[in-house]
């Protein structure tokens, strides 16, 4: 049994919002797996809870008008993984979550949660800043959006303000077209487990796949929240795909990241494994995306 | 410390294959309902924070711990347990009957979530390698089996159903 | 006539654990059970100066708070040894149901019992310890300095306990000019035994006595400690055993039953749930001990070890539990597996204010086979010669006879096992083919032996009893002291009774539960002497049930009792193998007999002065991904000769648990510590990395039958046996991928990255 003060049980999202005017203290639970856990080893003991739980308007992946991508924030890992557009156009994202726990974390876990926790080890969050997600926010006010860099403001925190939900992760057309990536969870064992350290990469190829147009990528567990890595990608922009960019567009990383030392893992053991990684994820974004190295 | 106010809430749900209602605390999680209220032995408690397996019950067709999983949540849901498996006259479901030929069960508390488990990925009607097994397994943790007579057990219940012999390893 | 053993006979409690009715201990506990929940401490080593219990009193449902000042000042020990009449051989009291002297992060202040786990966990978190604090210490080398905080008073410079082995003349035999050198030191984890059932119990009084129903592999031995522990004559105590969800040890202690049933106590005798968070099972229950190991070999070139030192610093944490028994047993086989004329072997085992030490499965081998075999390979890369040749020049010999236990090798096991695995494993053609590789992914290959006696004696006693008790039917009902686990005796149990009464196996319903009320004695589940300890009170009782009613068979059919004989649960006439009547036929006659009526029982104790050696070997491929510090495991096999094999399908699984356990050992497992305040860092099942599904290949069993002759059913240790010999396996693998020698496990990214960089096979 928890230790909840109340437990309010949204209808639907406008009744969510009306919940969290009513309720400014409570906290929004999902799927459960961080709140319930968190709640029982007493660092939310005794709180309120608003369970969005029930709001399956919530749930899948769509594709809207101007062909932007829709997952809705309370769709599972699972359902991510299975779903056919996340397949045909931002697969790596469905491969990221699949990595996730376990296979009932994964049915229980939601992307919503996993971006809300603001936690920089969550394996959807690497992908969904290398693809420049933006983050749908719903309020009293409305629809909010807002670019995933911007949603994260310090480890644990992110933008929600008084009254809203998260309702939604928009990948825009502009950057899944024609776009390939990989990511590699680097963890200390192959099930069941959290980052030590989450690589995204992506590339889009020019035409005869020679040339690199755009590389992007993204670290969890890199810093406080996931971050991308600007010089790497610089230096990966316009440049003909080889393994010497490979090779300098993963030493180009440690520019840009800033891992810690814990007891989890040594700051120059991630810095390590963060190049090395970077480097074996553009190899296979190339690869995946028709170029040759 | 401000005084927790009782909260109750009549859950209704369909439970391995009957409609049921309980009136439950709302701060129960589904474990607690299940063990509690429908004395489910089966759903055994080992972390309670979703690490282990050993609470694993199917809600619509999917693998879930209900130890993670608030009681008041099953509202409208098909939840199945391992009780749920047996025939009318106790007769073991084919995938119990694996467990037991291969040898997979030991001590016996991983058995039941491992066995629900077993259960989406053969109703799956699907094909799976040795790879792809060993990760659909992976929620549920044992010390007793190293997983091998687990996975021989899953194997050879998926290729029977399949109707396909078993490959030769 | 139909035999049993030797079959794979179907576990007795398969259909039970298949269908989720197999009651453990939260399964049988009324639910109007008040819940004790322990308030740990938050230091690592100092005193409790008070407890303010105020605020936590006055939580709804809470019914009591008691603390460490509150307790009776009654020391008690927690090992699940049989317990000694000679006051120097018992062991350490040295605990009370709460400790004012905390002496880890995580020892036991105060418990509050409540209506509900809610209340009980609110009002722990509302308890207001004031604390003095003291140093602490967590290194075991660090804990024998002159200045180290003093742990226990009764003992100074915190060494628990020194012991040593001498042989021929070390320093003299190492000045033989042109030996080699090899030292090494190797470091083993803290790790956790991790059974899917955390520990718990429930207590309640009746007929003024107090019971207890727990998760415990050692019934009888928790009775008395739970008598020692709160002062009550033993008769006064009554343990209940139901099934339970894996022990490897740990459940090898008195570990929450005397508090337990000292709440009851102090409620009126009202039923009192304790159960663990696997947190709390982490940490304040037992763990492995972490062993460091020092070991100096001077060699002539040709392989011939001359003169070899052994130091074991074995890390007690903060109470005795098992205490010294498992770094000597380590130490025990140092001189055994690879016998030297010259030797000076010490360990010592050393308090801390890491949690306490017990037993784990292996009692000290694991530690000593990673810290031993690494060395073997160390020596081979020094001298240039290769693992097998070495370890067949110099591995115990065929009729070495222990002088001490008596336990003798009795056949070439070692390389019958050395043989079946490297066929297994194509051993010799990947020898040469993983030589002299370049790349940045290697693969290798590895090997390591190891030793093992299958039970306590002469140690400690060994003793068995069983009762047997005839039904009307035929069938029987068969009772032990030693405790099913999951590790299947109660199926072998049924097996050996079958055919030493002369009975089908499916006439054997064997009482899974023990209940010191009822039960016959026996010290439960440790070692791996399950099959080897029981077997004696099993054929000894069989033998008595046996003639009792061959007898009765007599008085029934008028043969003599020398051409009876009780077949497949028939009467038989030897001459001509007449049927004469059923075993129900006879049984049901007696016992309703108008002259004669009598209930055909048998009961008897068994003790046991012999031991016996089990031994084997693992086989580990490693694939080394050196930029990614990585190693995946390819294949790995372990073979035994544990004698007869019983049942063999659950010898194969209990091999397979052991390999899985092993494999964490190696690669992941670690309880690790924040170096500045002595907390546990990682106890919980995500941040503590036992093998997933995902992380092992298939694991395969061997086997080599060689019958024990000490044994009635030719059978020896196999519980612990296979997680001794895979973890030095690995780490030989990898040296043999890398070059790189590794001197500790976990053999962890972490670990690899900091070797790696040393070797220069990364740069950054």
């Amino acid at each position: 049994m928890y230790d909840m003060k109340a437990l309010y049980q949204a209808k639907d999202v406008a009744d969510a919002v009306a919940l969290r005017l009513a309720h400014p203290e409570a906290h929004i639970i999902a799927g459960g797996s961080d709140v319930l856990v968190q709640m029982r080893e007493g660092k939310r003991a005794g709180v309120e809870l608003i369970s969005i739980q029930g709001l399956n308007e919530l749930r899948g992946v769509s594709l809207e008008e101007d062909g932007t991508l829709r997952i809705g924030s309370l769709t599972s890992f699972s359902h991510i993984t299975r779903d056919p557009l996340i397949q045909q156009y931002i697969n790596v994202l469905g491969e990221a979550v699949d990595q996730v726990g376990g296979p009932q974390i994964r049915n229980i876990g939601t992307i919503g949660g996993n971006t809300c926790n603001g936690v920089t080890s969550a394996d959807s969050a690497s992908t969904l800043h290398a693809w420049d997600a933006i983050v749908e926010l719903t309020g009293p006010n409305g629809v909010r959006r807002q670019p995933i860099h911007d949603f994260y403001i310090k480890a644990g925190k992110v933008d929600i303000r008084e009254g809203e939900i998260q309702t939604a992760i928009l990948i825009p057309k502009e950057s899944y077209e024609n776009t390939f990536g990989h990511y590699i969870k680097y963890a200390m064992r192959n099930a069941m487990d959290i980052a030590t350290l989450g690589t995204s990469v992506n590339v889009r190829l020019s035409a005869d796949k020679k040339t690199v147009e755009r590389a992007r990528v993204a670290f969890g567990v890199a810093g406080p929240v996931p971050l991308r890595a600007k010089t790497a990608e610089a230096v990966a922009a316009g440049k003909p795909a080889s393994m010497e960019l490979a090779e300098a567009f993963s030493q180009a990383v440690k520019e840009d990241i800033n891992p810690r030392d814990s007891w989890r893992a040594a700051k120059d053991f991630r810095m390590h494994i963060a190049v090395e990684s970077a480097k074996r994820a553009f190899i296979e974004s190339v690869r995946l995306a028709g170029g040759e190295l | 410390m401000e005084k927790h106010v009782m909260q109750y809430q009549t859950v209704h749900f369909n439970l391995n294959g009957k409609d049921v209602e309980r009136t439950v605390d709302v701060r129960a999680s589904l474990t607690d309902m299940l063990r509690n209220d429908f004395r489910m032995t089966s759903v055994k408690k080992g972390c309670e924070v979703g690490e282990c397996g050993a609470c694993n019950v199917l809600i619509d067709g999917e693998a879930f711990n209900s130890c993670i999983y608030l009681a008041v949540w099953a509202e409208g849901k098909r939840i199945r347990t391992l009780e749920g498996l047996l025939g009318p006259n106790g007769e073991l479901s084919d995938i119990q009957q694996a467990f037991v030929d291969e040898a997979a069960i030991q001590c016996g508390f991983c058995t039941p979530g491992f066995i629900l488990t077993a259960v989406e990925i053969l109703e799956s009607g699907k094909e799976y390698t040795d790879a792809e097994l060993r990760k659909l397994l992976s929620g549920h943790l044992c010390r007793c089996t190293g997983y091998e007579n687990i996975l021989r057990a899953v194997k050879k219940t998926m290729y029977k159903r399949l109707g396909k012999p078993m490959p030769e390893q | 006539m139909s035999k049993s053993v030797g079959k794979s006979v179907v576990r007795v409690d398969a259909y039970e654990k298949a269908t989720g009715r197999a009651k453990y201990m939260d399964d049988l506990c009324g639910r109007e059970a008040l819940v004790a929940k322990i308030c740990h401490s938050t230091i690592a080593h100092g005193f409790v100066k008070s407890i303010d219990t105020a605020e936590a009193e006055n939580i709804p449902g809470v019914v009591r708070v008691l603390t460490c000042f509150d307790v009776p000042d009654l020391p008690f020990p927690t090992a699940g040894h049989p317990w000694s009449t000679d006051p120097g051989h018992q062991d350490v009291a040295d605990r009370l149901l709460l400790n004012r002297h905390v002496r880890y992060y995580g020892d036991d202040v105060a418990v509050v019992i409540a209506e509900n786990e809610v209340a009980a966990a609110q009002a722990v978190r509302a308890l207001k310890v004031e604390y003095e604090e003291l140093p602490f210490v967590l290194d075991v080398q660090k804990a024998m300095e002159p200045d180290a905080p003093q742990i226990h008073d009764e003992f100074p410079g915190n060494v628990l306990k020194h012991t040593d082995i001498r042989k021929g003349n070390y320093e003299e035999a190492r000045k033989e000019p042109g030996l080699i050198k090899v030292e090494g030191w190797y470091d083993t984890p803290t790790v956790q035994h991790c059974h899917i059932e955390n520990h718990g119990c429930f207590a309640y009084m009746e007929a003024g006595r107090v019971v207890v129903v727990s998760s415990t592999q050692i019934p009888h031995i928790v009775r008395r400690v739970v008598g020692q522990a709160l002062g009550l004559p033993w008769g006064k105590v009554r343990i209940i055993k139901p099934y339970i969800g894996g022990g490897f040890g740990n459940k090898q202690d008195a570990l929450y039953e005397p508090l337990c049933a000292w709440c009851s106590t102090q409620v009126g005798g009202r039923l009192v749930k304790l159960e663990c968070a696997r947190e709390e099972t982490f940490v304040s229950n037992r763990v492995r001990h972490a062993i460091r190991t020092h070991i100096i070999s001077y060699v002539r070139p040709d392989g011939t070890l001359v003169a070899r030192k052994f130091e074991a610093f074995s890390n007690q944490g903060a109470y005795a539990s098992h205490g010294h028994g498992v770094v000597a047993k380590g130490m025990g086989a140092f001189p055994q597996l690879y016998p030297c004329d010259n030797l000076e072997c010490d360990c010592w085992t050393v308090f801390t204010n890491r949690p306490a030490a017990g037993a784990m499965r292996g009692y000290g081998i694991p530690q000593a086979m990673f810290a031993g075999e690494s060395h073997i390979d160390d020596i081979c890369k020094a001298i240039g010669m290769a693992p097998l040749e070495f370890r067949r020049k110099n591995l115990m010999p065929v009729g070495y006879v222990d002088g001490f236990s008596k336990n003798e090798l009795y056949t070439d096991t070692f390389n019958q096992c050395l043989e079946k695995g490297m066929a297994a494993i194509d051993y010799q053609r990947k020898v040469v083919e993983y030589q002299n590789q370049t790349g940045p992914i290697r693969k290798g290959i590895g090997l390591a032996m190891f030793w093992y006696n299958t039970a306590v004696w002469p140690i400690s006693l060994e003793s068995s009893s069983c009762r047997m008790v005839l039904n009307q039917d035929g069938s029987l009902q068969f009772q032990t002291g030693e405790t099913e686990i999951g590790q299947g005796c109660d199926t072998a149990y049924s097996q050996m009774v079958a055919d030493a009464v002369g009975i089908p196996v499916e006439d054997v319903h064997v009482v899974s539960s023990q209940d010191t009320d009822v039960t016959p004695f026996g010290t439960g589940a440790y070692a791996s002497r399950q099959t080897y300890v029981g077997s004696f009170a099993i054929q000894q009782t069989a033998t008595a049930l046996r003639e009792r009613i061959l007898n009765i068979a007599h008085e029934q059919t008028r043969m003599p009792v020398s051409n009876l004989d009780l077949v497949d649960g028939q009467i038989v006439r030897k001459t001509d193998g007449r049927v004469l009547k059923s075993l129900g036929d006879l049984a049901t006659e007696c016992l309703y007999s108008l002259e004669h009526s009598q209930h055909i029982t048998a009961e008897t104790t068994a003790q046991i002065k012999t031991n016996a050696y089990s031994f084997g070997c693992s086989f580990a491929e490693v694939e080394v991904d050196i930029p990614m510090c990585k190693v995946k495991l390819l294949n790995i096999i372990n073979v035994h000769d544990c004698g007869r094999l019983i049942n063999p399908a659950l010898a194969e699984a209990q091999v397979h648990g052991g390999m899985s356990m092993a494999i964490g050992y190696g690669l992941s497992e670690e309880l690790k510590f924040d170096e500045k305040t002595g907390k546990p860092l990682n106890n919980n099942l995500l941040d503590y990395k036992l093998s997933t599904f995902m992380d092992h290949p298939t694991l395969q069993a061997e086997f080599v039958e060689n019958a024990e002759p000490t044994s009635p059913f030719g059978t020896k240790a196999l519980g612990e046996p296979p997680a001794c010999s895979p973890a030095p396996a690995i780490r030989n693998a990898i040296l043999n991928a890398t070059g790189v020698a590794i001197d500790c496990c976990p053999i962890t990214p972490h670990v690899l990255y900091r070797k790696f960089k040393e070797a220069g096979l990364i740069a950054d």
